[in-house]
């Protein structure tokens, strides 16, 4: 009962949004109680600062940015902006889709908070951002080569560091793995899975052929 | 004489850390300075960056637990909340209302266990020692709490997708219960040695000062935005775990200084306090962690006599349990402020992104906007009230 009552305040809201914002905005939807919405790079500075400045909405905190790699799509990262309204205890997300080679307009000229989070996105996943003070690398080393976490860069990464007592500082070299890198994939045929088709399955479904035999 | 000297004065540039009892872990801090007032403060942080969240899409759910204890490991059972609502949220599973209260109970602990260090540590960083001697000897029973209940003072493991792991040892929740008794008269002496003391409001009053507008535009949570006049408290606003069933104040600063956040800290101690004790009147009887078979493993004794048990004991710690397709951000009111998951799930046994939300990134990132125009001894004044781990802020 009460999730109904939120989920149903929360797409009173999306329409809300969706209706003063009809060319900004799409896919708004309600998901696991919680309100997302799609934007696009030239419009997402609209919608944000609608969403900041709307006295229906007043979502003044940004609480969070990030990406999702999505490598076999076409567009293949997700910018997600989490936003908190805390005048009106509500959550919503804010989705980018964007590829490898198109800048997403930085949001520090709407939160300040945007900063450092726009660090990291472009740190960890390579999604550029335009028009942002001071675009450095934030979590990685001085000098780091790479995105580590896209889906297609190594687990173990391309580089190691050791002190090398001779040289008298630390060097970095290629990973060299002492056994092979190991990864579980446990897949089979269980209870437990979800919507993954294994060879045999099939049969499962076709009780009539057991039975007759 | 009678000539005047035009002197041309040129910024200084001055490194702060990374290795500086005062960072409060490796933060590395380039100040460019005029004189002794701070320019300029531009923090380096990611010296304690180990990949969590490229490691988590390695594990499965279960697995990855463990690596939230070691974020902000001043509190770890907090970390692990917001990572095992997030799943439970996804796999839409109830959990036993035992196992709430415990979670809210230990909870409460980990916020004691956080401000505890915290108010103590900032102490020692504007010059008073005594209230760290205190208060450590204090954090070390709490720590023997969390040892009984999960084995290990820090890294606990303890909170699961489900409930918890073990139910509590018999005499546990009256030897809370006696040092829930003792702990408001070490509150008082706390507060005898630091709220009154001169040396400590020169330091601390009217230093780093974050309006409720600034405070929300740079993302702060917790006692930062507390501290700045926002009534906002995420076990209050959005309840989770049975937070609805205890009845607690949220303390609210007035200033937004350094001194403000130090008083909503102790204050928070108190109400932690309200919380643990209701939790133990109120502790229901019953299982400590959700009956779905498919999420939390079989008991032992079953795994004797039952085929069904064995089996999935086996699956559950080689393959996992599956997670349906979704996605979702979870939040909790961890001591530092909030602390959240954004869990992105494809449908298989491992989490296909895993964002680690740390409340002490946003404030590192306003260190600039804090102490730009204050003494080069004030910063470390902000780094004390702004309660920086880098086990979190690195990730």
């Amino acid at each position: 009962m009460d999730q109904d009552k939120q989920s149903n305040a929360l797409m009173e809201l999306g329409e809300f949004i969706a209706a003063a914002r009809p060319q900004d905005v799409s896919d708004v939807e309600v998901r696991h109680e919680e309100l997302m919405l799609r934007a696009t790079p030239s419009s997402l500075l609209r919608v944000l600062t609608f969403l900041r400045d709307d006295s229906n909405c007043q979502f003044k905190v940004l609480v969070d940015v990030t990406a999702v790699d999505w490598p076999q799509r076409d567009v293949r990262f997700d910018v997600v902006y989490n936003l908190l309204s805390v005048k009106h205890n509500q959550r919503i997300r804010v989705k980018v889709a964007v590829d490898e080679d198109t800048a997403v307009p930085s949001a520090v000229s709407v939160f300040n908070s945007a900063s450092w989070f726009e660090r990291e996105t472009w740190d960890m996943y390579g999604v550029f951002f335009s028009d942002h003070p001071d675009l450095r690398r934030i979590l990685t080393d001085y000098g780091f080569d790479g995105h580590p976490l896209r889906k297609d860069f190594p687990l173990t990464g391309y580089v190691e560091v050791r002190y090398d007592e001779l040289e008298k500082r630390v060097v970095y070299e290629p990973v060299s793995l002492v056994q092979d890198f190991r990864y579980f994939e446990f897949m089979s045929p269980w209870e437990g899975m979800t919507s993954v088709q294994l060879p045999g399955d099939e049969k499962a479904a076709d009780n009539t052929a057991t039975e007759k035999a | 004489m009678g000539d005047t000297q035009q002197t041309h004065i040129k910024n200084m540039t001055m490194n702060f850390g990374p290795q500086h009892p005062a960072a409060h872990g490796v933060l590395r801090l380039v100040l460019e300075m005029d004189g002794e007032i701070v320019e300029r403060a531009d923090p380096h942080v990611g010296l304690l960056h180990r990949g969590t969240e490229k490691l988590i899409e390695y594990k499965s759910y279960l697995q990855a637990v463990p690596y939230f204890d070691r974020l902000d490991y001043v509190a770890p059972m907090n970390q692990e909340h917001a990572y095992a609502l997030a799943v439970e949220k996804l796999l839409r599973l109830d959990v036993p209302k035992r196992a709430q209260y415990i979670r809210v109970l230990y909870a409460e602990i980990g916020r004691i266990l956080n401000h505890l260090l915290n108010i103590t540590t900032f102490a020692i960083d504007v010059g008073a020692m005594t209230p760290l001697l205190w208060g450590f000897e204090q954090r070390e029973l709490l720590m023997e709490f969390y040892e009984r209940v999960s084995g290990a003072r820090l890294h606990a493991a303890y909170f699961r997708p489900g409930g918890v792991h073990q139910d509590l040892p018999a005499g546990l929740t009256e030897d809370i219960r006696a040092w829930i008794e003792q702990f408001p008269a070490f509150i008082d002496d706390l507060e005898g040695l630091l709220t009154g003391n001169r040396i400590f409001k020169q330091r601390t009053v009217d230093i780093g000062i974050a309006s409720p507008e600034e405070a929300q535009d740079w993302g702060f949570s917790g006692p930062m935005l507390r501290g700045s006049g926002i009534a906002w408290d995420l076990r209050k606003s959005q309840p989770y775990d049975s937070y609805e069933d205890f009845d607690f104040d949220i303390p609210v600063g007035k200033t937004g200084d350094c001194y403000a956040r130090y008083l909503v800290r102790v204050a928070e101690m108190r109400e932690s306090l309200k919380i643990m004790s209701q939790v133990l009147d109120k502790l229901p009887e019953g299982p400590i962690k959700s009956d779905n078979k498919k999420v939390s493993p079989p008991k032992r004794s079953d795994m004797k006599r039952s085929m069904e048990s064995l089996i999935h004991h086996f699956k559950l710690y080689t393959e996992g349990y599956h997670v349906p397709a979704g996605e979702t951000y979870t939040a909790v009111e961890a001591p530092k402020g909030e602390f959240a998951v954004y869990l992105v799930s494809d449908g298989s046994n491992k989490p296909y992104k895993c964002k680690i939300r740390a409340p002490g990134f946003a404030f590192m990132a306003a260190m600039d906007f804090l102490s730009r125009g204050h003494m080069l001894a004030d910063t470390v004044a902000i780094i004390g009230s702004m309660d920086i781990v880098f086990g979190e802020v690195d990730r």
